[in-house]
């Protein structure tokens, strides 16, 4: 590629034609603050903190969407510019609520962290009208709080281009702009898959998870219930970076032993019910390639793409697994065969899950999933919630020894562990269904085809004779790309996995969030998705069949995988839904 | 929070749709084809209310969001129908020091609309405008094509009555 030479703060640097300079100025070490700008989401030089001076310019640039060109001079941190970053915070400042003490985002705020940064020492510098809105808290899972908001457009972004999704957006002009849905819907009217990466991109505290902590400790509270906790297997691989760790390192052992503390009576593994999934997936996956069933069978883990398929893929349900999510199966063991067990009253059972997700708030809420007569899940908490409940009870994470889950919900194989990345549940199905197909023990367990960050993967295997065709997407503008040829019958493919949101569930909308700084230059999908890979390859038991607690809950209690009495537990069914 | 539904129920025939859709038809495949259709819509229907925006959505494959976003930016787009005798008082300045925002208050009172709405039987639609070239008459208002000029809000009962 064609390299351009140009000079930042007087540095000689070269990066490639087309670079921008807030690019070049990377690069070369140099820092340009930005707010609206996220990489390839949100690229509209909008919010002008990334001005900079270019010689001969007559203008501020918007250093996030100009584009380097030869013998460029550049200077990133003159007192003209860090005045310009100044005002234009204090004229963000003007309409904001600044409710800094009591605001979830407080600490991590980009926009309070560049007042900081800059120096802005009058918050009312430009007092005047203060427009005033009424949260949105409509919606199952997430609150919108308008008065928060810096019209950054990153939450819009992200929705309409990355999930095809769309139902926020700035409506209305000028001062009288704010972001909301159509008609002045809430978004819980909506066609809102609640997926969260509108939370995830939002560099304030404008939108926020329904907070369920103080529900927790509650339940904790309560003598008379049995509280157990199940964490999903991408919460181990980021609940770290909200404590200092680097991105992609792994605190499972520190993660249980935290959640011992918290006070849970068993600390059990969401892994574990993964396993179980893959039983019953890659038994109702070989039943219908066996019988004529619907194929492509299409995975049904992910809350946020099943609301999806709901809302703009109605006439497709039928390619949907009818497997509860690990969560759901989790729940369902819990509240039947544990209680037996254990010999308590389901309905004195809370079960509570930690998860990188939002939708999984809207999930436990779903018809069809109270396999005791009673929900499964009763409260399900975010990674962050989680963080924030390991501070409010005065843990010192950093500090805890490392501690494994509690028998028998709790035992998992590598298999389960790789659900939380993007073709992470076709590789686990893979090494089962091989296995059951063939009669042969599987030595290679990677299925390396699948792995990786892309949008969308292909793969085919041959097994048993027979072509398996898959394909695996995580976006659900990937999705939606797949879901279209399915619709158009040009898809020949078996087998499809599908995770709503962009790298699966590593990736969540209930994932600490990542500063702008970082997620516009890092993978963080592949660095997370690495720790999952990685606890994996170090476990001796890497197929979900093979796990030795999931062998005995069918043989004492199940029968075999899809059995009758499996299916009034761990399946589900689906309904038809419109776009609003 | 509850939809922001029209005030006036929505009166769309099968040949306004008909038109609706061919104009998206011959449209759909431009570039930035949203604001033409957006304008044949209003064109068509004088008004851009939920149920239009929703079949320009259902065959655009645009989102709502996007496409409302866009009729509330653009004030050549409104999403309420204009009513049979259409008010609009004069807020210029002349009008406005002679105490025309009075006058837009009361309407506002008397009609139980906003400005830029319409009354629900269909009679009544009140906007603001900007000077009607009869400021020696401030402060003004015009019904369709009537003006009324040296108003009081006294005044304004006698003359929306004229219209019963």
């Amino acid at each position: 590629m064609e390299n351009v030479n140009l000079k930042i703060n007087g540095l000689n640097v070269t990066v490639p034609a087309g670079s921008t300079i807030l690019e070049a100025a990377h690069a070369a070490g140099i820092r340009i603050p930005t707010l609206c700008y996220l990489k390839e989401i949100n690229e509209i030089g909008a919010c002008r903190m990334c001005v900079v001076e270019v010689k001969g310019a007559r203008n501020l640039a918007a250093a996030c969407v100009y584009p380097v060109a030869e013998g460029m001079e550049v200077l990133t941190n003159t007192k003209k510019l860090i005045e310009s970053r100044k005002r234009t915070l204090e004229l963000l400042l003007s309409v904001h609520d600044k409710k800094c003490l009591s605001c979830v985002r407080s600490g991590q705020c980009e926009l309070q962290e560049l007042c900081r940064e800059l120096g802005v020492e009058d918050e009312e510098h430009f007092a005047g009208e203060k427009p005033r809105y009424d949260p949105d808290t409509s919606a199952v899972h997430m609150v919108r709080d308008n008065n928060k908001c810096i019209l950054c457009r990153r939450c819009s972004a992200v929705c309409e281009k990355v999930q095809s999704v769309g139902v926020i957006g700035p409506n209305n002009r000028g001062f009288a702009t704010f972001i909301g849905s159509a008609f002045e819907m809430g978004l819980g009217d909506t066609s809102c898959v609640g997926c969260g990466q509108c939370i995830a991109a939002c560099p304030t505290g404008a939108l926020y998870e329904k907070d369920n902590t103080d529900d927790v400790l509650a339940a904790i509270a309560d003598e008379t219930k049995h509280v157990v906790v199940q964490p999903a297997p991408s919460v181990r691989a980021a609940l770290g970076e909200e404590f200092g760790y680097p991105m992609g390192t792994d605190v499972e052992g520190k993660m249980a032993a935290a959640l011992r503390r918290i006070g849970f009576d068993r600390v059990f593994d969401t892994d574990f019910s993964a396993d179980l999934t893959i039983m019953e997936e890659a038994s109702e996956f070989i039943g219908r390639v066996k019988n004529g069933g619907v194929l492509p069978m299409i995975t049904s883990c992910s809350p946020g793409w099943i609301k999806y398929c709901e809302h703009y893929y109605p006439d497709q349900l039928a390619h949907l697994s009818s497997c509860k999510s690990p969560q759901q199966m989790f729940g369902a063991v819990a509240k039947t065969y544990y209680a037996e067990k254990m010999g308590l009253d389901p309905k004195d059972i809370v079960c509570v899950s930690v998860m990188p997700c939002t939708a999984k708030k809207f999930e436990i809420q779903r018809e069809d999933q109270d396999a005791a007569g009673v929900p499964d899940v009763d409260i399900s908490i975010t990674t962050r919630e989680l963080a924030r409940l390991i501070r409010k009870v005065g843990i010192n994470f950093r500090a805890l020894p490392e501690e494994g889950f509690d028998d028998p919900l709790g035992e998992s194989t590598g298999a389960g562990v790789i659900f939380g990345a993007t073709g992470g549940v076709m590789e686990a199905a893979l090494r089962t269904a091989v296995e059951k197909l063939t009669g042969e023990t599987l030595e290679n367990v990677e299925f390396t085809e699948v792995r990786g960050t892309d949008g969308i993967k292909e793969a085919t295997y041959n097994v048993a004779g027979m072509d398996v065709k898959v394909a695996v997407a995580s976006g659900l503008s990937n999705a939606k790309v797949i879901m279209d040829k399915i619709r158009a019958g040009e898809a020949d493919y078996h087998f499809v996995e599908i995770m709503c949101c962009p790298g699966g569930c590593v990736n969540g909308g209930g994932q600490p969030q990542v500063h702008a700084d970082v997620r516009n230059f890092e993978d963080v999908k592949a660095l997370r998705a690495k720790a999952l890979y990685d606890n994996d390859a170090a476990r001796t038991l890497r197929k979900s069949h093979e796990n030795p607690s999931i062998k005995k809950l069918y043989e004492e209690y199940l029968g075999e995988p899809g059995s009758e009495k499996a299916h009034h537990i761990l399946h589900t069914t689906y309904v038809e839904r419109s776009i609003n | 929070m509850a939809a922001k539904k029209g005030s006036v129920p929505f009166y769309g025939t099968k040949e306004q749709e008909e038109a609706l859709l061919k104009a998206i038809s011959e449209l759909r495949n431009e570039k930035g084809a949203l604001m033409p259709i957006l304008q044949k819509a209003q064109d068509i229907y004088g008004y851009l209310p939920m149920e239009v925006q929703k079949i320009i959505s259902d065959e655009t494959g645009i989102p709502m969001e996007k496409i409302y976003g866009v009729a509330t930016f653009y004030s050549q787009f409104t999403l309420n129908p204009k009513g049979r005798y259409r008010i609009s008082v004069c807020l210029g300045t002349a009008c406005y020091v002679k105490g025309s925002g009075d006058i837009y208050n009361a309407l506002m009172e008397k009609l139980g609309i906003v400005g830029g709405e319409c009354t629900p039987d269909g009679k009544f639609s009140l906007d603001a405008c900007r000077c009607v070239g009869a400021c020696g008459l401030a402060p003004v208002m015009m019904i369709n094509d009537e003006v009324y000029g040296r108003l009081t809000v006294d005044d304004l009962d006698g003359i929306l009555a004229k219209y019963k």
